[in-house]
C-alpha cells in the first residue's frame, strides 16, 4: 500500500544510537519519514560517537574490532537523511512529553511536536556506586573518559585509576593504554570467581567473550579484581589516590590524578516514565526498567529500543530498533519486514547481558557500607548520614526520601544517584530488597531548560 | 604527548588529533589557546583543573558523565546563558568565567 504524503502517519524516534538509527531504516524502508530527534551533533550514539569535523583518526582506531558496524551505521543515517527519507533534529532534547505530543528544545528554542507514534530509543549511562570522595573534581564516570578519549582524543588525568565492574571497565583501560594514557589501576569489585559465574551466559558468544578475555591479558600487573574501594583522597585540585583494600585484605593506595568510575550501566527511561509506560523491577539489573513486548511494544503508540529498555549493548540495540520500527509498521497496517531471525539473535543476545550482569554485579553491599559523611547525590551534597536520617523520619521510600532530603531534586534528577539510594534507603528501613523503596517518578522537564525557552510564545507544528 | 596550552596547569592531555587548528577563548579574562573542535569542557580544562566551584560544597566541579545527562559540567559566561560544556562546542573569542559575573545575586 502507497501513502499519499499527507496520509504518512507521523513517527517520532527519540535517539540517534544504534536502536534509533536501525528504527529510522526500518520505517523509511517502509515507506515513512520518520522525525529523528537526538542531543549529539551526528548520529552514531555514544557507543559509535563520532568526533567534530577536522578530526581524523580513522574507525578501525576510534571503534577497534566495532569498526564496520559503526561505519554501517553512520553511513547508513547520513545516506537516508540527506535523500530526505528522514528528518534529523540534532541537538535537540526531548524534555516532556503529554497528551500525544513532545516538548522539544534545540537550537531554535522550545517547540511542541506531535506524534502517531513513537519510539524511544534513550540509551544508558554508567551506573555509578558512590565512594567517599566521588564529588571532587577529577573524578568521572568510566563513559566519560570513554567519550573523552573518543571525541575529543584525550585523556581526562595524567595518571588514571579505573574502578568499578563490567565490559566498559576493561575495555577503556585497554583504549586509553593504546592511545599512550597511563593507567596506574584497574580495580574491579568483583571477585574472580563471580566473575566465572557468569560464564555459562557468555558462552552465548564465545567471541565476545574471549576479546575480553585477551584484553585483560594486556592489563597484568594493573588489574586487580575483588577489591573494596574505600575512599578517593583529594585535594583543592581534584583526587590525589584512591585507597582501597585488595582481595587478600591487604590496604593498598594508588597514587593518581583522576578516577573513573563505573558499574555497567543504567537505563536512561525518563521519557518512557512520562509517556505512561509500566515499570518493574529486575532483580537481574537492580534496578526499574519499562516494560514493553518482546518486539518493544509498551503500549499507547509508544514503542522502545535499546540499551533504554533491556541493557542488550550496541548489537542489541541494532535489533531491538529494528524490532520495535517493525513492531509499529504492523500496528498500523503497514508492510513490514519479518522479524523471526531478529527475534532469535534478541533471545541470544538477552542471554548473554544476563550473563555480564551475572558476572559484573552492582555492589550492593557497598551502599549499606558507605560512611555516613559519603556524598550520595553529587549535585547538592546530600550524604549517606543524611538520606539514612530522613529514612529514620519518613519511612522507606524513595519519593519520600526525595521531598524530605532533597536526594534525586538536583540537576541531574537522580540519574547518578537513584540506584545508590535507594539501596541505601532499604537497607535503613530493613528492606530485604531495593524494589520495596519504590521508583522515582519522573518528572518533565527531564533535562535543565532556560526558562526563556519555555516562557516564549512556543510554535506548534501539529 | 601533553598539551602544548597550559602544561602542568590543565587536567587534560591531548594524546592524539592534536593538528587541529588553534583558536582563542578566554578564561576569567586571560586569553588562552585551544584547537578547533574543543568542546567548552576540555578547552577549558586543558587549562585549568576544574570548570568552577560546587554550589554546595568545598570542592571544585569538572564535569562527569560528558554526555549531557549529569549537567554538573555548565559554566558561566561574561555575557549570555552559562553552557553546558560538554556538549558546547568551543567557538572563537568565547569568555568563559569559573566564578558568576559581578551582578549575578
Amino acid at each position: 500500500m502507497a501513502l499519499s504524503e499527507a496520509a504518512k502517519p507521523r513517527i517520532v524516534v527519540v535517539g540517534a544510537g544504534p536502536a534509533g538509527i536501525r528504527a529510522a531504516e526500518i520505517l523509511a524502508a517502509g515507506g515513512l519519514v520518520p522525525i529523528v530527534i537526538d542531543e549529539g551533533e551526528r548520529a552514531g550514539g555514544q557507543i559509535y560517537r563520532r568526533p567534530p569535523p577536522g578530526f581524523t583518526r580513522p574507525a578501525e582506531v576510534l571503534y577497534g574490532s566495532e569498526a564496520a558496524k559503526a561505519v554501517a551505521l553512520h553511513q547508513t543515517f547520513d545516506a537516508m537523511a540527506a535523500a530526505g527519507r528522514l528528518v534529523h533534529h540534532p541537538r535537540s532534547s526531548v524534555i516532556a512529553i503529554a497528551d500525544g505530543r513532545l516538548q522539544v528544545i534545540g537550537d531554535a528554542g522550545a517547540r511542541w511536536m506531535s506524534y502517531d507514534r513513537l519510539i524511544l530509543a534513550t540509551g544508558a549511562m554508567d551506573r555509578v556506586m558512590p565512594v567517599p570522595g566521588w564529588e571532587n573534581a577529577g573524578v568521572y564516570g568510566l563513559g566519560a573518559m570513554q567519550i573523552a578519549l573518543k571525541a575529543q582524543g584525550a585523556a581526562l588525568g595524567r595518571s588514571i585509576v579505573l574502578a568499578g565492574s563490567g565490559p566498559l571497565l576493561t575495555l577503556l583501560a585497554v583504549q586509553l593504554l593504546k592511545a599512550g594514557g597511563q593507567v596506574a589501576a584497574v580495580l574491579d569489585t568483583t571477585p574472580m570467581r563471580r566473575q566465572l559465574r557468569g560464564f555459562a551466559g557468555l558462552s552465548a558468544r564465545p567471541l565476545f567473550a574471549l576479546r575480553g578475555l585477551m584484553m585483560r591479558r594486556r592489563l597484568a600487573g594493573i588489574y586487580h579484581a575483588g577489591v573494596r574501594l574505600e575512599r578517593i583522597e583529594a585535594d583543592g585540585r581534584g583526587p590525589v589516590a584512591v585507597l582501597w583494600r585488595d582481595g587478600a585484605g591487604r590496604n593498598r593506595r594508588t597514587p593518581c590524578d583522576a578516577v573513573g568510575l563505573g558499574w555497567h550501566l543504567r537505563a536512561e527511561t525518563r521519557l518512557a516514565d512520562l509517556a505512561g509506560c509500566d515499570f518493574a523491577y529486575d532483580e537481574t539489573w537492580r534496578q526499574w526498567l519499562p516494560q514493553a513486548d518482546g518486539m518493544g511494544r509498551a503500549g499507547r503508540g509508544v514503542y522502545l529500543a535499546g540499551d533504554g529498555l533491556r541493557i542488550l549493548g550496541a548489537d542489541g540495540a541494532e535489533v531491538a530498533g529494528r524490532l520495535a520500527a517493525a513492531a509499529c509498521l504492523q500496528d498500523l497496517d503497514l508492510p513490514a519486514p519479518d522479524t523471526a531471525v531478529d527475534e532469535r539473535r534478541l533471545a541470544r543476545l538477552g542471554r548473554f547481558a544476563r550473563g555480564i550482569a551475572e558476572a559484573f554485579p552492582w555492589p550492593v553491599e557497598a551502599a549499606a557500607g558507605l560512611p555516613d559523611e559519603t556524598v550520595v547525590c553529587r549535585c547538592e551534597g546530600v550524604t549517606a548520614g543524611e538520606l539514612r536520617r530522613t529514612v529514620d523520619f519518613g519511612g522507606g521510600e524513595v519519593n519520600r526520601v526525595k521531598s524530605l532530603g532533597r536526594v534525586g531534586m538536583g540537576r541531574c534528577q537522580g540519574r547518578y544517584c537513584e540506584l545508590a539510594a535507594a539501596e541505601i534507603v532499604a537497607d535503613g528501613a530493613g528492606h530485604a530488597c531495593a524494589a520495596a523503596a519504590g521508583r522515582l517518578r519522573g518528572q518533565a522537564p527531564v533535562r535543565p531548560a532556560p526558562i526563556s525557552a519555555l516562557v516564549q510564545d512556543v510554535a506548534t507544528d501539529g | 604527548m601533553s598539551t602544548a596550552a597550559g602544561e602542568g596547569a590543565g587536567r587534560l592531555v591531548r594524546l592524539t588529533e592534536v593538528d587541529r587548528a588553534p583558536l582563542r577563548f578566554f578564561l576569567d579574562g586571560a586569553e588562552q589557546q585551544a584547537l578547533t573542535g574543543d568542546t567548552v569542557l576540555s578547552a577549558v580544562l586543558s587549562v585549568a583543573p576544574a570548570l568552577r566551584r560546587s554550589e554546595f560544597g568545598p570542592e571544585a566541579r569538572a564535569g562527569f558523565c560528558l554526555m549531557g545527562a549529569c549537567q554538573d559540567c555548565w559554566i558561566w559566561q561574561e555575557d549570555g546563558p552559562r553552557l553546558r560544556a560538554c556538549s558546547t562546542p568551543l567557538a572563537e573569542g568565547m569568555r568563559l568565567l569559573s566564578a558568576a559575573p559581578g551582578e549575578w545575586p
